[in-house]
């Protein structure tokens, strides 16, 4: 129900600044929309979003019903040692959903 | 009295045309100051070190390109711990908040995010010094998000 696609770059200097980017599968119900019957579609939405590298948490966002559907997100980490991007989300139904890559640093 | 009939005519043609604007003006634009300062403590924002880019014309809003940057050494002394982005008009005015580790690099960050009419949108950073920095952007958007459904 909740996929997700994360693309770091493979390989990294150490010390280098590297963006992460973040597309997510999720409708991002905002509560506000009625169905073709009438009836009040309820809020459901990823809540919670925690981004870890090596072990160590780099971001952590909280969306509302402001973040569009199927959010995007970019963001920026520094290279410090090989490990994986770990980035790991939550919905209002208590849906998770995780998605991982590897980045070598040399 | 020709005249007169067409003024009539014409003037209605023009009210039926600034409706659907009015109707996207219909949700009163909230106060943010209760929300920042539940944020920002005691801490004056200020102006300058953080920088948002929304486009100033969004067709459609329902997702809308945002882009925050904070300038920061991002040192274990010196950071920023948070960037909070808020919409006035929107039913629910806190669009999200993102809460940095040290190593981030650099405090920028791109996503998408919904409008529910043209208004004002607000970032607001909180750094590891307890400083507070704001910066605001106008975007006029031709179709609103979140209410349509409402409003109908």
């Amino acid at each position: 129900m909740s996929a997700g696609r994360l693309r770091v770059p493979a390989r990294a200097r150490r010390g280098e600044v590297i963006e992460i980017r973040l597309l997510l599968e999720h409708p991002m119900e905002n509560g506000f929309r009625r169905d073709t019957l009438g009836r009040a579609v309820p809020k459901n939405i990823i809540n919670t979003l925690v981004a870890r590298y090596d072990g160590r948490e780099i971001l952590r966002a909280e969306f509302g019903t402001g973040i569009a559907a199927n959010p995007y997100l970019a963001f920026f980490t520094r290279a410090t040692a090989s490990g994986e991007v770990v980035v790991s989300w939550v919905d209002d139904a208590g849906l998770a959903g995780e998605v991982r890559a590897p980045i070598e640093v040399g | 009295m020709r005249r007169r009939r067409f003024l009539q005519i014409s003037g209605a043609g023009v009210a039926a045309v600034a409706l659907p604007l009015r109707a996207q003006q219909l949700l009163p634009a909230h106060d943010l100051q209760p929300l920042i300062r539940g944020i920002a403590g005691a801490a004056e924002p200020m102006p300058g070190r953080i920088r948002i880019v929304l486009p100033q014309l969004a067709e459609n809003g329902n997702s809308v390109p945002l882009e925050i940057r904070v300038d920061s050494p991002m040192t274990a002394t010196d950071h920023v711990r948070s960037v909070h982005v808020f919409a006035e008009r929107n039913p629910r005015p806190l669009v999200a908040s993102f809460r940095f580790g040290p190593d981030a690099g650099r405090t920028q960050l791109t996503t998408r995010i919904r409008l529910a009419g043209s208004q004002r949108v607000v970032a607001l950073a909180v750094l590891s010094d307890g400083s507070c920095w704001t910066d605001g952007a106008e975007v006029v958007v031709t179709s609103a998000a979140c209410l349509d459904e409402m409003s109908l």
